[in-house]
């Protein structure tokens, strides 16, 4: 348990949370941003508010990065495992209709069954070749 | 209006992530492996989400539209079909391969590592085929 950080993982938790209510409150919008980001790539329609999103999620970690000063993280390797992973997770949260923030935060609150299930299926086959391979 | 709300969301989302470390897939990877140095520090990122959202969401269930647009836009489908059992294991095998999910592998972008940009057009690449080619 060496690794465990939990105040800034209830405290970066919350903020995922937050930004993901704003949108639903304010908007009407699901924050899913696997399903934002390929809507934003592969439909016209609706295409300027999906940027702006994609536009956050792509600055946030340089907000964070100027707030907090021992702000760093680390990036994978690169060998033939990211381009295999990358195809999976895009096929997968394509076909699955969602990823870990449309199902695992906003579909769960809702109670959603089916968001209930991809989550177990995606955790649990993410336990699986994680621990088999690492 | 739609623009600007979506930004700031996009923002606390992904602040959200790189606060919580789940930016790192070495992070995530700790949690997914299960062994002797598991860390459960995703349950508490999901806890903390999962708090905020459900509460703002059935605290306003009554209301009839957003502040700001003109109705909620929420999945009507019910049924647990292939596509969804099928496309969410994909999800994690792939999830657990290198440790990103869509939202800390775009806000990994910024970090300049091409690593990460592979794993980000690899991604791209396959929401494309699952948009061309439907189970």
């Amino acid at each position: 348990m060496e690794n465990f950080t939990p105040v800034s993982a209830l405290i970066g938790g919350a903020l995922i949370g937050l930004g993901a209510l704003l949108l639903y409150l304010f908007s009407g919008r699901i924050a899913g941003i696997s399903g934002i980001a390929s809507n934003a790539l592969f439909n016209r329609d609706g295409r300027s508010w999906r940027l702006a999103f994609v536009a956050g999620i792509l600055i946030g970690p340089l907000l964070v990065g100027l707030v907090s000063s021992n702000f760093n993280y680390s990036t994978p390797e690169f060998n033939w495992q990211l381009i295999v992973g990358g195809l999976l997770v895009g096929i997968g949260t394509g076909w699955g209709s969602g990823c870990t923030s449309g199902h695992g935060i906003c579909g769960i609150s809702r109670l959603s069954v089916r968001s209930i299930v991809a989550t177990l299926i995606f955790m649990l086959a993410g336990m699986l070749i994680a621990t088999l391979l690492h | 209006m739609p623009v600007l709300i979506a930004l700031v969301a996009g923002i606390l989302m992904s602040a959200g992530i790189a606060y919580s470390k789940m930016i790192d897939p070495e992070k995530v990877l700790g949690f997914l492996t299960l062994n002797t140095r598991w860390d459960p520090s995703l349950i508490l990122v999901m806890v903390g989400a999962l708090a905020v959202y459900a509460s703002g969401y059935w605290l306003f269930a009554g209301k009839q539209r957003p502040f700001f647009a003109e109705h909620f836009h929420l999945p009507s489908k019910r049924e647990l079909d292939k596509p969804l059992v099928l496309g969410s294991a994909l999800f994690g095998a792939g999830w657990g391969l290198v440790g990103y999910c869509p939202g800390p592998a775009l806000a990994a972008l910024s970090s300049g590592s091409s690593a990460t940009l592979a794993f980000v057009v690899a991604m791209i690449a396959g929401w494309f085929i699952s948009r061309r080619w439907s189970i």
